[in-house]
């Protein structure tokens, strides 16, 4: 998934490029500054969890590739056709956008909710990264059994590499900025690369072969059972939900206000077809392949990058996820120190973003947080994304698109208590039903959403807007 | 100089990819294509900063 998204954002709340003001016509950029961005920022660490955890789930191949193609199609045109008219209109970030509609304290709960997903995230990115780390070093790799630390070697090696994406990213946000852009189109080679490996040595000659190799690979993976979670909806749901925070939920205004035109959110498709769709299917042949030859269906990326690709799968996986931990851990920090900021006012961001690292680096140490990456992109879209839901009928039945007149606007109170109420009424019961009765996480996405903007409408019908 | 560079860093690219083509063909074997990725990793990453470098360097000076 990406998380990504998450990664060339830290640098527009910090660097004062019209943090507080709509962005201007002569800062504002054609469509083809967005589609290497958006290329690049999908092919995250956690795209080598996230194709092998469907071959785990049982999902049938016809499933992945068709479940993968009209979900894809989707997030990108939520991007399009949801968030970046908003964002061309408006061009404020989510924050400014949603302070003028909730006030600054609901934004600052957001931020903290925002913050501490973050850290998980990232926790499991460093898991990823350790996974590669601790190859030379003979570690014990974790398994899917495994939901706590399943050795100390493993727990030296996820704080070194914690220890060192917190200090570099509490130093500052543009050196890894920086090199993650380098870095990106080779990484998206490497999968490329990795995934015609892959499929060589599943040896397959047909459809059919391929389908069959897959079967048996789900076979063995699952102890001789052949069950599968997840159908075509349910991929369909993911791949389309799984960045619902950015799209429907609105993160990516902070990205598209600085577009020319709406039009150039049909860069994202560059992210959704190389990153969630090739990326994701190579990443699960790698798992298929791994089975197939060495009869291992422990999804851990680091050896099955190795398997593969040599050394340079190892460095792809452990760039993969730095790059992406780096700013998802700085802009959790920003996050923290917002919060802690209406406290203790001289709370510098280095040991804000420091202890959003620690924080992050403790979860990277419980492998679940990486096993369970499928249901927690869910259930991060789940908690973030409704807030989405308050700005697009906002935008649409209360300010009727109206730019101008949004753009002078200032919040009604500090506090929107119709906003709390219309995202804590659908949210809380749904995170219920997700962390305590075992309810597949996606699917509370777009009811969630669709309820928060409506309850939202209705709440707020006696308020004015200002 | 700048061309020279570039053209070492896009080498790096074709040596990430090409490799898994060949050895989709049989033409060469794992162990060949593991080094031959690793060469490509290190010309890109090695010199796609260096060629980021002497376009800002190019920049400046022309101003």
């Amino acid at each position: 998934m990406s998380t990504a998204s998450i990664a060339s954002k830290p640098a527009e709340t910090t660097t004062g490029e019209f943090e507080r003001e709509a962005v201007p016509p002569q800062a504002q950029k054609g469509a083809s500054k967005f589609w290497g961005m958006y290329a690049g920022e999908h092919a995250a660490g956690t795209e080598f969890m996230i194709g092998p955890l469907f071959l785990l789930a049982g999902v049938s191949l016809q499933n992945i590739f068709l479940g993968l193609l009209f979900g894809n199609l989707m997030a990108i045109l939520s991007w399009r056709f949801i968030c970046a008219p908003i964002a061309t209109k408006a061009r404020f970030t989510l924050y400014n956008h949603l302070e003028k509609i909730s006030g600054k304290w609901l934004v600052l709960l957001y931020n903290l909710a925002n913050g501490l997903l973050f850290c998980f995230l990232a926790g499991a990115m460093i898991t990823v990264s350790a996974t590669a780390v601790g190859i030379p070093f003979d570690m014990t790799m974790p398994t899917t059994d495994d939901w706590l630390p399943n050795s100390a070697m493993f727990v030296v090696i996820v704080l070194a590499v914690g220890l060192v994406i917190s200090i570099v990213a509490s130093l500052g946000y543009d050196t890894v900025a920086k090199f993650a852009n380098i870095a990106s189109p080779w990484m998206v080679l490497v999968f490329l690369a990795c995934g015609i490996v892959a499929y060589k040595q599943l040896g397959a000659t047909s459809w059919a072969d391929l389908n069959s190799i897959w079967s048996e690979s789900i076979v063995f993976a699952q102890d001789g059972k052949s069950e599968s979670t997840m159908g075509f909806w349910s991929v369909f749901t993911f791949a389309w939900f799984c960045n619902a925070a950015m799209h429907v939920g609105m993160a990516d205004l902070s990205v598209f206000r600085f577009a020319k035109k709406a039009s150039s959110a049909w860069a994202t498709s560059a992210g959704m077809y190389v990153g969630h769709y090739m990326a994701w299917i190579a990443a699960a042949f790698m798992l298929a392949a791994q089975i197939r030859l060495n009869q291992d269906p422990n999804p851990v990326p680091g050896p099955m990058a190795n398997n593969v690709a040599g050394l340079a799968g190892i460095t792809c996986v452990i760039v993969a996820g730095w790059t992406t931990a780096n700013p998802t851990i700085y802009r959790a920090g920003l996050a923290f120190q917002a919060m802690a900021q209406t406290i203790f006012p001289n709370v510098s961001r280095f040991w804000a973003t420091f202890t959003a690292g620690l924080v992050a680096t403790i979860a990277g140490a419980f492998p679940a947080f990486a096993w369970q990456l499928l249901g927690f992109v869910g259930l991060y879209g789940t908690i973030l994304a409704p807030m989405g839901g308050v700005i697009f009928f906002d935008w649409y039945f209360r300010r009727k698109g109206n730019a101008i007149e949004f753009q002078r606007t200032s919040p009604v109170s500090s506090f929107s208590i119709p906003v709390l109420l219309a995202w804590l009424i659908p949210v809380v019961p749904s995170f219920y039903l997700i962390v305590y009765k075992g309810y597949t996480a996606v699917n509370f996405v777009l009811p969630c959403w669709l309820a928060t903007g409506i309850l939202y409408l209705l709440f707020s019908k006696k308020v004015k807007t200002a | 100089m700048i061309t020279t560079l570039r053209t070492i860093a896009w080498l790096g690219l074709v040596l990430t990819l090409l490799p898994s083509i060949l050895f989709f063909f049989d033409a060469i074997s794992l162990e060949n294509l593991k080094t031959a990725m690793t060469a490509g990793m290190i010309l890109w990453l090695v010199f796609s900063p260096l060629v980021q470098k002497a376009k800002t360097k190019l920049v400046n000076d022309l101003r």
